[in-house]
C-alpha cells in the first residue's frame, strides 16, 4: 500500500541531517510551513542551506532558524525588508551567507531543477550584478545569461489538503513556490491543514500530483 | 498659463495619471509603492486584469475590515480580494506570464532612468543588502514599462540622468516616466517630453533632467 502520511511533524523531519539543503516554500507570511520549521528548530539541526522567497518575518517564517544560528547560507529574491531585521543583523556580522536571485530566475531554477533540466539561459539579470561570473550568450538576438537548476535534500511545503498519496490542493495566494519545490526536493514534507481519503480530491483540481510528494502530515500547533 | 504657480503633483495624481494610459482589457502589473495607487483610478468603462507575482490574476481591492485573509495577499503583502473569473498559479506560472511578454503593462517605482530606458531601482548606491524580488523579471519581460517617481532625490538631484549609477534592475526596458512635473517617453532617440505638470514650463523641466529632453511643441498640462 502506498501511505506517505507521517503522524508527527516531529517525525516528518527527524531524518534531516546537519549540512542539508531544504526549499522552504511561502512568500511573506502566506503559504510558510511554519510546523515544519518548527519541528526542525526544536529537533536542532544546523548548518543548513536555505531557499525560501524571504529572509524571515519578524519573529516567523525561516527567522527563527536564522535567530538561532542553525543556517549556514540563504539563497533568496527579497532580504532587505524592514521584517527580516534577524537576517540583517546576521548577515552584517558574518554569521550567514546570501545568495540573491531574481525571483522568476528562482521560480524557474526550482522548476527546472525538479525537471532535469540542468540550466537554462534567461535575459533576467542581463546587465545587473546578478550577471556577474555567469556565462553569456546571444540566442535568436536575445542577450542571456546561463542559470542552473536548484535541488534540495528536502522540501517543506505547505498546502490546505493532501491524500495518502501525496495530491496535493493549496489555499489561494498559499500557492506561490510551494508546487514548484515539492518537484525539486529530493523528499518533499507537506504539511496539510487535513487529509483526505483518496478520491478525496477531484482529479481535475489536483494541482500537485502525488509523484512529486514523499510525505504528507497534517499541521499541529507547536507553538500553542 | 504664465500666472499659474509651479503645482507639483501629489503622489495620488501621479498614480490617477498613469491609470489613463491602461487601455481596456490590459493585464497590469503594478509594483509596490506609489504603483500599487493607480488601481484606484481606473478610468470608469474600462476592465483591467491586474496580475500580482506571488500568483493572482484578476485580484481586486482590499477586503473589508474583518474579512481579511492571510491566505489571500498581493506582491506587497497587503490584504486583496478575488474578482469573479480571477485565478490563482505557482510561482513559475507567474514568472511565465512576465518573462514571457504576457503582461502588458508594468509599473515600477524608479531610482534613477536614462535615456536609453535602462532602470535602476532595486537597491540603494552602496548599500550593503537591497531586494531584488521580482524587479528585474518583471522590469525585462513587460511588454510596456511605466516608471512612477519624484523627478528628483529629496536632495534635488536628478532622477532622470545620462548614466545610471546606481546597481542597475533592467537594460533598455522603460518606456514611459510619469513624475511629479512630468511625463516623459522614452524614445528611440532619447527622451520626449509629451505633458507637465500645472505652471511649469519645458525649460523648467529640463532644468532638473540631466538628459536633454526633446518635445515638438510646448507640451501639454497633465490633466488632473
Amino acid at each position: 500500500m502506498l501511505n506517505k502520511i507521517v503522524n508527527s511533524l516531529a517525525t516528518a523531519v527527524a531524518d534531516v541531517r546537519d549540512g542539508a539543503t531544504i526549499l522552504v516554500g511561502g512568500f511573506g507570511g502566506a503559504g510558510v510551513p511554519e510546523g515544519l520549521i518548527t519541528a526542525l528548530l526544536r529537533q536542532g539541526t544546523k548548518d543548513l542551506t536555505l531557499i525560501h522567497n524571504n529572509a524571515g518575518r519578524d519573529e516567523t517564517s525561516i527567522a527563527p532558524l536564522i535567530k538561532h544560528d542553525r543556517v549556514a547560507k540563504l539563497i533568496c529574491t527579497f532580504p532587505e525588508a524592514k521584517t527580516a531585521y534577524i537576517f540583517r543583523d546576521k548577515f552584517l556580522a558574518g554569521k550567514i551567507k546570501l545568495e540573491l536571485v531574481p525571483q522568476g530566475t528562482l521560480a524557474e531554477r526550482i522548476r527546472a531543477g525538479g525537471s532535469g533540466i540542468e540550466g537554462f539561459y534567461t535575459p533576467t539579470g542581463v546587465g545587473t550584478e546578478v550577471a556577474e561570473g555567469k556565462d553569456r550568450r546571444e540566442i535568436n538576438g536575445v542577450m542571456c545569461i546561463l542559470e542552473y537548476g536548484l535541488r534540495a535534500d528536502f522540501a517543506f511545503v505547505r498546502a490546505r489538503l493532501g491524500d495518502r498519496w501525496g495530491n496535493l490542493v493549496y489555499n489561494q495566494a498559499s500557492r506561490n513556490f510551494n508546487p514548484m519545490m515539492a518537484m525539486a526536493g529530493k523528499i518533499a514534507i507537506a504539511e496539510v491543514d487535513d487529509v483526505v481519503e483518496l478520491g478525496g480530491l477531484n482529479p481535475e483540481h489536483v494541482v500537485t500530483p502525488g509523484i512529486f510528494v514523499q510525505r504528507v502530515v497534517k499541521t499541529e500547533n507547536l507553538n500553542g | 498659463m504664465a500666472n499659474t504657480p509651479r503645482t507639483p503633483l501629489k503622489r495620488e495624481q501621479i498614480a490617477r495619471r498613469i491609470a489613463q494610459d491602461f487601455a481596456d482589457g490590459a493585464i497590469v502589473n503594478l509594483g509596490i509603492g506609489m504603483p500599487t495607487l493607480a488601481a484606484n483610478y481606473i478610468p470608469a468603462g474600462r476592465e483591467i486584469l491586474f496580475h500580482s507575482e506571488n500568483g493572482l490574476l484578476g485580484f481586486g481591492p482590499a477586503p473589508e475590515k474583518g474579512k481579511e485573509d492571510p491566505n489571500l495577499v498581493n506582491a506587497g503583502k497587503e490584504f486583496v480580494t478575488m474578482l469573479p473569473g480571477g485565478c490563482f498559479f505557482h510561482q513559475a506560472d507567474s514568472f511565465s506570464m512576465t518573462r514571457g511578454k504576457h503582461v502588458d503593462v508594468a509599473v515600477l517605482g524608479g531610482m534613477q532612468v536614462n535615456p536609453r530606458g535602462d532602470l535602476a531601482n532595486w537597491k540603494i548606491k552602496g548599500a550593503e543588502l537591497g531586494s531584488i524580488g521580482g524587479a528585474m523579471d518583471i522590469a525585462r519581460g513587460a511588454k510596456q514599462v511605466f516608471v512612477a517617481m519624484t523627478h528628483t532625490t529629496n536632495k534635488g538631484e536628478p532622477k532622470i540622468v545620462n548614466e545610471l549609477t546606481y546597481p542597475i534592475t533592467a537594460l533598455k526596458c522603460v518606456t514611459r516616466i510619469y513624475t511629479d512635473i512630468a511625463v516623459i517617453d522614452v524614445g528611440p532617440n532619447g527622451l520626449v517630453l509629451r505633458e507637465v505638470a500645472p505652471g511649469y514650463s519645458a525649460a523648467d523641466v529640463q532644468a532638473v533632467t540631466e538628459p536633454k529632453l526633446t518635445y515638438e511643441k510646448e507640451p501639454a498640462v497633465i490633466a488632473i
